[in-house]
Parts: C-alpha cells; structure tokens; sequence
C-alpha cells in the first residue's frame, strides 16, 4: 500500500524494530545491574517518608552581624540553596526561636558533611600578606614532608603561586611548578581564567623563592605588623587545632589578623591586612579539575562588577610591593585557602583558588561560596534522628491504594484494549521501571530524594504515561477501521500519533525546565520528576511501544484481528472483507 | 466487545456524536456556575497556609513511649484546627509541630498536648518556628510559572494559532481555580506537596488541551478548500473523535488517585494522602472537563469570527441548501439513495447537520438531529461506506 509505505519512511526505527527494542531493554538491564552494583536499591526517599536527621544550629551572638530577623532569614535561604542546591534532596530549613536555625536532612545523606556545609559561615575575605613564616616553627630544620623531587630542598613554604597575566594560563604553571617541593600542584595559583590562551609570559620574573619569602618577616611603611600580633604571630604554631581555632575566634574583616593555611600539606602561617575585597563581590562559583596545569581540583571564582575593579586595582598595587606583600592571601572564615604571588594586574574578574583539593572538597567550597556567606556565625547545638512525618502506616496505607489503583488500571486496559493491553502494560513496566532504578541511582549521584509529593506526581504520571500509548492504539484502531490491514494500520498510525506525543510532552518538558531553571527547594526537585517522566516517556513510547507494536503486528493473533487481540474488526465496526479505501482518503481529517 | 469499544467506532464514523460545541452554553454557564462557587469558596473560607508557609509552633518532649500515630490520633482535637506534624525524636522525645498559632495558642495548646499524652508540661519545650518555605520559594515558583505560562503560549501561538494558546490559557485558569476553591472549601492546608499538586494539575491539564488541540489542527486542516463543514462542525467532530482516547485517558490517570483517595484516605486511614489524592482528582477531572467542554467551544468561538470562516459558513449553509434541494427530487423520482450516497458525503451529512445544528441555530438535541426531516430521508445510514465525505 502507498500509505503504508509513506508510513514506513517517516519513521526511522520501524525499519529496525528489534534494534530500538534491544537498545531499550541493554538500558534497561544496565540500570538494574547498576542499583545492584551501587547497592542502592531503593530511592532515597524524603523526609516525610523516610525521616532523617535534625541538626539544630545557633546563631553565636558576638561574632559577624547582630542575630536580627532579617539576618536570621538570610541564613535560613542560604543554607537551604547549601543543603538543596539542586532542589533534590528534600532537606528542610527553618528557623526555630529567635536564634536557632533547625535543618532536616533526610535519611541517607551524610550528616557530617551536611553538618559542615550548614555550619560553615563562609565568609570569604582577600586580604594582603604582611608577613609569612613557615607555619610550624619547630620543623625548620626538617626538609620538606613531601619530600619529592623539590630542586632546593629547603622546607618548601610554597608561596610560588603565580598570579599571571591576564591571558596566559598554562605557563603560569611551569615555573612555579618548579620551584614548589610538591610535584603535583601548583600551590597557589590565582589565574584570571577569562582568556585561557596559552600565551607566553611577558615578563614574570622567577616565581618567588621559598627561601625569601619564608625567611623575610615583613616590611614597607604601609604594612607594618602591631608588636601584639608580631607576638602572636611568633608563637602561633599551626599545626596545633585548638591555636589556630583561637585565632578565628573574633577576627574581624577590617583588622590586621594573624591566619593559617596549608597548601601542600605544609603549613605556612601570616600576618594579614585588612580585608581589601569582600566575598559578597562574589558573583559565581564553580569546582573544576585543572588539567592544564596540573593543579588537580580547583574552584573557579567570578566577581561581579564592582568586585572585578576592586580586584583589577588592589592586584596592580599588590604587584609592585615587595615580597611577601606581593601575595594574596584568600581567607575564608580565618583560613587561608591559597596565598598567590601577583605579579601584575589582573583585569579578568575571575580567580581560582587552588591548593591541592580533593574533588569534594572542591566542590563543597565552591557550592558555599557560590551561594555566600552567612551572615552570622552558627554552632551546632544539637544533632538527632528525626522519624518521617508521615506516619509508617499511612505510608503503608497508600502503597496498598496505589497497588489497588494500578490492578484496577491494568484490568481497565484490559477489557478494553484486551491483547493490545499487554502492550501497554509491559510498556507500562518497562516506563516504572527505568523511573525506579534512575531514581536509585540519582539518590547517590545528585541526592535525589522521593518524598510525598513526588510519589503523587508519579502516580500521575501513570495517566500522562498510558495516555501515550493510547493515543497510539486508537490511531492504529482508526487505521483498521479506514480499511487498512494491521501493519499498514500501524505504519500510517504511528506518524500521527507521534506528532501528538511529541507536541503534547514537549509542554510538560518545557513546564519542567522552566520551572528547574527558575525556581528553588522542593518545585525544582518537582520540576526534575516531571522533566524525568516526560522524558522516559518518550524513550519508551519510541524505543519500546512502537518497535513491540510494529513486531507484534506481524503476529497471526494481531494481525488477523484475533477476538482477543484487542484488534478484531468487528468489535471496531470494520466488517471484513475490508473494503478498498480509495487512497485519497488516507490523509483524510479524522481523528483518533 | 465493550459498549465504549463499539461507541468508538461509531464516534469514528460519526454514527453517535455529541455536540459539545453546538451546546457549549450550557458548558460554559456550568463553569462559570463551579468556578464562581470556587472563588466564593476561596473568599469566605480563605486557604489556610501550612507551617511550612506561615511558621507556628514546636514542642519538643524529652521522653515519650507513645508512637507518632497514637500521639497523632490523641492531640488530634488539641491543635485549635491546624495541622499537626508529629516526628520521633532518637532519644525518645516526640517534636509536634503545629502550623500557624502565636505564642498564646501555643501555650494552650501545649497544655493540651501535656494533659493529652501524660507528661507534664514543664517537659515539653515549646518553640514559635520560621517557615521553612520561605518567601523566596513561593516568588520564585510563581515567577517560574509566568516565564512557563508566557513561554508555553507562545508556542501554543506558533505550533498551533493564538485562538488555541488563548483557549488554552482559560482552560487551565479555569482548572487551577477549581482545585484552589476545593482546598478553601474543604479547609485542607496549603503545604509545599499541595503546591506541587496544583502544578501536576497544571501539566496536566496543558497536556491534555494540547492533544486535543492537536486533533483539531489535524481535522481542521484544508477547512477552507471545502464548503461541507462550518469549523464548528469539524471541532466537533474532532472532539468526538478523540472522545475514545479522552475518555480511556481520563479513567486510567483518574484510577491511581481515585484509589488513593477512597481506598487509602477513606478505609485505610491514609490522613495526608487523602489532601494530595483529593486534590488530584478534583483537579486532573477538570482538567480533562476544560479540554472538551471549555477549550475546544471557545476556539470554535474564536475562529467563526475570522472572515474566512464566516465565508466558510456561508459557503456550507448553502451547499447544504441546495444539496437538500437535490435529495427530495431525488426521493420524488424513488432513486435509490445508496447510488447518490456514493456520490455525494451523505454519511457525513448526518454528523454535519447535527453539529451544524449547534452553529447555526443551536438546538437542545444536536445529536437528534439526524433523524431531522429534510435534509434526511435517505435510507442506508449505516452502510458500511467506509468514506468519509
């Protein structure tokens, strides 16, 4: 038939039927294998389902800003975008009184890596070194603990971070590198990353040598050290936790301060200027692995406008002081992350701050700093198992609807569509069960968490899901009932009804997305279950519905519109022999 | 074999039909009827916001044997008609989070929770909590879904005609302003998981416009390059076509909830689930309602007003004149119909002069109008003619 075989054209993998069918249930298996390899056989699912923990933070009341309302709600929406950034992982922020902050986690989260990100404040300050010293006094004599392959052997302070010029990247890397004790990383290296063109340095002098610097204390007129901090400064010993605590205890953005920070496994404590940029001039954050210098892990910083001038201007003056109040110290929350050498003005309006992360390291410091400092400085007063807010039997409750609601759907398709519900309902299953094992597995990848609403969202998506299918098999029942044979039926059906999927999920995906990109907390991680049905559900209804319909088509019991079948002409009004359709008909407007 | 099988194919032929656009007054005053009592509903009860919204009040006992269920069904009545959240603490205590209530309720109610589970107050700590859905969320969800609303009409604009994308739109305002009526009515509280059912709803009921509207686009195309239906006619006739696929589609996405709702809510006591469930189902029913009885009417409406339509119109009353005309002589001269009926789109006749009906002069029976005297008289009705028109 001229239809069937305009039918057939348009649609790609009719030809091959097997294949899409083979490539869909590889998927299929694939995922399964991988919830059995990851161990994680069940969603994670929210706290209202599942329960969790609660950690109960409070404000400390003489450190950062005053305990107000407006800076209580403040924290309360950045550490929400902390713990669900992506929107996924159903944790819940309020606060409780006036000075604590209650987070709910959810059950299989890592609580003390939640513990850390809710409690970390964040506060990001670029300060000026006024002087550096090797951050443990007593470990002069010895050579530097990593020990490798370093030229000069002295213990390495590593404050040979190149701040480059603004375009080259990549050689920044080959000098500093060299003169580091680590062989892996470029200790400090703070990269306009705008332009990353590799070109060669103009005019870097050598990077600083370790000895200088570790040796020099300070000097210039506008950089002197109080003798207090001088004091304090000679007797901090870094390696010592209960020391270096006591020195972010109070320290205030617009005072000298004395800090320590550890590049490389060694040590190196400072004396710090005021605070030149602050990291509220941060406008973006992102962890990225180095490839080009061989920094391992780094975080990616981008200032906003004003951050970008200030940065522009307080690296060209840095890049004419003397050693070491050429460097950059990066403090965050009384810690020096990195300590840079500029060289010479940076214009980019990004840094990087590098110092041998590891990936989640990374990744953790550029999700606090992307969504800023707390404004207030917290600590953890309580931390307990909380059980789901929905009660285990009204849970159990609604499983056993859901498990009603599905029978009743299956033997609703069945009488109606009796052979061809078989179709639809193994499409059905093969749609479920992809939804359950990505979901498996995204609880790990990205802590995707089912929580109440979700499960009502899948059950709606059920309707959304055989709506597909059905929108098929009534195409194919107007075909037969236009005179055509089954698999012609099914060729001419399929074009059309792909049409209306297509339009009609591309709403829902377009729903998804916006709302995703938009929106925050739990209507994202709704805006990600719908995005993820919508899509599955066109996967199966191309990959699985169609090739199985187009091979069951073949079938004797189909085909010849067996009284089971679901096909059988005379329950769908065509009386057999089927009368010839004049082809002009077959574009005709009908409707399925 | 089923009865709905058998109306399938004959909605296909357009054996039965119903005139959903000839009759859509009537439709439209039952909306706006359900969609006034919506808004009065939303008026004088108000939606009242769950603690995730507006904050209330925790109490946190030390140590309790009692379970979060027995503990729910005892302070049931302690809560001044707000919700209740209750969680087992690891040591023991139980936290009772209630939505909405100042510091003096809060301190009646702990009394009442104290007499109700046995300890003491001095035992229960009580806390006025923050929401945890702060603004923030909501501004940005309601942001979201203008960018998707302005977004999703512009495509309807483009993939379809701005008629539909209009016609859309009301449909789906029509949908969400039922289902908020039935929270205020039903005095159920607006919690994040309720919000997310008003935006599945939402997907929902945009969805299922768009496939209906994708078999108008399909049975509306060439409209012009004949003069045998008016446009009113072909939505129609689309309508019931797709009728099968709308009805199917409806049952099998309202089955899941519907159980949720009587099965889980009503016997076996599944309390939350029964405001989800409930919503759900007011909501994916009136989503699936807008989409026949409302969208498709109102595009109807829309296009007759165009020009070309109206020509249309013109053209098809008089076809259908003449065409009357013909049959009596003919039945004058006792041809035999089935020879004209090859000829000429008789079987179409039928569900043209129904559906006209609705356009032209709407009547109370669109679908009797088959057996109307004068432009029938023809025998052979059902003959399977296997054409169209």
């Amino acid at each position: 038939m001229a239809a069937a075989k305009k039918g057939r054209r348009s649609s790609g993998s009719q030809g091959y039927p097997g294949r899409a069918l083979a490539v869909i249930l590889i998927a299929l298996v694939a995922l399964t294998g991988g919830i059995f390899l990851s161990g994680d056989r069940t969603p994670r699912l929210g706290i209202d389902l599942a329960g969790g923990v609660s950690i109960t933070l409070q404000a400390k009341p003489n450190q950062g800003g005053a305990v107000t309302k407006a800076n209580m709600n403040t924290a309360v929406s950045i550490i929400s975008n902390r713990v669900n950034g992506l929107g996924v992982s159903e944790a819940e922020v309020q606060t409780e009184g006036s000075k604590n902050i209650i987070v709910n986690i959810p059950k299989g989260t890592n609580a003390d890596q939640a513990e850390k990100q809710v409690g970390t404040t964040a506060q990001l300050f670029f300060r000026q070194v006024l002087a550096a010293d090797m951050g443990v006094p007593a470990a002069t004599p010895k050579p530097t603990p990593s020990g490798s392959a370093t030229p000069s052997g002295t213990p390495s302070t590593t404050p040979s971070g190149t701040a480059t010029p603004k375009s080259s990247a990549t050689p920044s890397g080959t000098p500093s590198a060299s003169s580091t004790a680590q062989g892996r990383a470029v200790t400090g290296a703070l990269t306009s990353g705008v332009n990353k063109a590799p070109t060669p340095l103009p005019t870097t002098p050598p990077a600083a040598d370790p000895g200088t610097s570790a040796g020099s204390s300070t000097s210039s007129s506008d950089v002197s050290v109080p003798a207090d901090l001088q004091a304090k400064f000679a007797a901090l010993d870094c390696s010592n936790d209960a020391a270096r605590h006591a020195i972010t205890e109070g320290a205030k953005p617009t005072q000298k301060v004395i800090a320590c920070g550890k590049e490389g496994g060694v040590w190196e404590k400072f004396v710090l200027g005021p605070s030149l940029i602050d990291g509220k001039r941060i406008s973006g954050a992102s962890a990225a692995f180095d490839t080009q210098q061989g920094n391992g892990w780094v975080v990616n910083l981008n200032f906003d406008s004003k951050g970008a001038s200030q940065f522009t201007k307080v690296t060209g003056d840095l890049s004419s002081a003397a050693d070491p109040n050429n460097r950059f110290a990066i403090d965050l929350d009384g810690n020096v992350q990195s300590a840079p050498v500029v060289h010479q003005a940076l214009t980019g309006g990004s840094a990087q701050i590098s110092g041998s992360f590891k990936q989640g390291d990374a990744e953790d410091l550029a999700n606090v700093l992307k969504y800023g400092s707390l404004p207030l400085a917290f600590d953890t007063i309580d931390r307990t198992t909380v059980s789901a807010a929905l009660g285990g039997e009204q849970l159990h409750g609604g499983l056993i609807a859901g498990a009603v609601g599905l029978a009743l759907v299956v033997l609703y398709m069945f009488a109606y569509y009796r052979g061809l519900s078989l179709v639809a309902i193994a499409s059905l299953l093969v749609s479920a069960g992809l939804t359950y094992t990505i979901m498996c597995l995204l609880g790990r990848a990205i802590g995707f968490a089912l929580n109440l609403p979700a499960v009502a969202g899948a059950i709606v998506a059920i309707g959304i899901t055989a709506d597909s299918f059905i929108v098929f098999f009534e195409r194919i029942r107007d075909g037969l009932r236009e005179g055509r044979s089954l698999q012609p039926a099914v060729a001419v059906g399929w074009p059309r009804a792909r049409r209306t999927i297509l339009v009609s999920d591309f709403v829902s995906f377009l729903a998804a997305a916006v709302l995703y990109v938009v929106t925050v907390g739990k209507v994202r991680g709704f805006a990600f279950t719908l995005g993820l049905t919508t899509l599955l559900d066109v996967a199966v209804v191309f990959l699985f519905t169609m090739p199985l319909m187009t091979i069951l088509a073949r079938r004797k019991f189909f085909a010849q519109g067996h009284k089971w079948s679901g096909l059988d002409p005379k329950s769908l009004g065509v009386k057999a022999p089927l009368r010839r359709v004049r082809r002009t008909h077959s574009s005709e407007t009908k409707e399925a | 074999m089923s009865k709905l099988g058998t109306l399938g194919h004959r909605l296909h032929r357009g054996e039965v039909s119903y005139d959903f656009v000839g009759k859509r007054k009537l439709w439209y005053g039952v909306s706006i009827l359900i969609t006034v009592a919506a808004i009065v509903g939303l008026a004088v009860n108000g939606l009242k916001l769950g603690i995730e919204f507006s904050g209330g009040a925790v109490f946190t006992t030390h140590t309790s044997s009692v379970s979060v269920s027995e503990a729910q069904d005892r302070i049931a009545g302690d809560t001044a008609g707000h919700h209740a959240t209750i969680q087992k603490l690891g040591n023991g205590g139980l936290r009772i989070q209630v939505s909405d209530i100042d510091t003096t309720t809060s301190k009646q109610v702990q009394q009442k929770i104290s007499e109700d589970l046995k300890i003491p107050t001095s035992k229960i700590d009580a806390e006025i909590v923050g929401p945890s859905w702060g603004k923030e969320i909501s501004k940005k969800a309601l942001q979201g879904l203008i960018i998707f609303l302005v977004l999703v009409v512009i495509y309807l604009a483009i993939a379809f005609e701005w008629r539909m994308a209009a016609a859309a739109l009301v449909a789906l305002l029509h949908d969400i302003t039922i289902t908020t009526g039935v929270y205020a009515i039903v005095g159920f509280e607006v919690t994040p998981g309720t919000v997310i059912g008003l935006l599945t709803i939402l997907g929902y009921s945009l969805y299922d416009t768009v496939v209906v509207f994708d078999g108008l686009k399909e049975a509306t195309r060439g409209i012009t390059k004949q003069n045998q239906k008016t446009y009113s006619e072909l939505a129609n006739r689309s309508l019931n076509g797709t009728l099968v696929r709308s009805i199917n589609t409806t049952v099998v996405a309202l089955l899941p909830v519907a159980a949720l709702l009587f099965i889980g809510g009503g016997l076996l006591g599944a309390g939350v689930l029964n405001d989800i469930a409930l919503a759900l189902f007011v909501g994916l029913t009136a989503g699936a309602y807008s989409s026949i009885f409302i969208a498709t009417p109102i595009v109807a409406d829309l296009k007759e007003r165009e020009p070309q339509m109206r020509a249309l119109h013109k053209r098809v009353l008089a076809k259908r004149a003449s065409d009357a005309q013909k049959a009596k002589e003919a039945e004058a001269r006792g041809e035999d119909p089935d020879a004209a009926a090859d000829a000429d789109p008789q079987d179409d006749d039928e569900a043209t002069a129904s559906a006209a009906a609705g356009v032209i002069a709407p009547r109370a029976q669109g679908g009797a109008s088959r057996t109307q005297p004068g432009s029938r008289g023809r025998g052979g009705r059902n003959r399977p003619s296997g054409k169209r028109r």
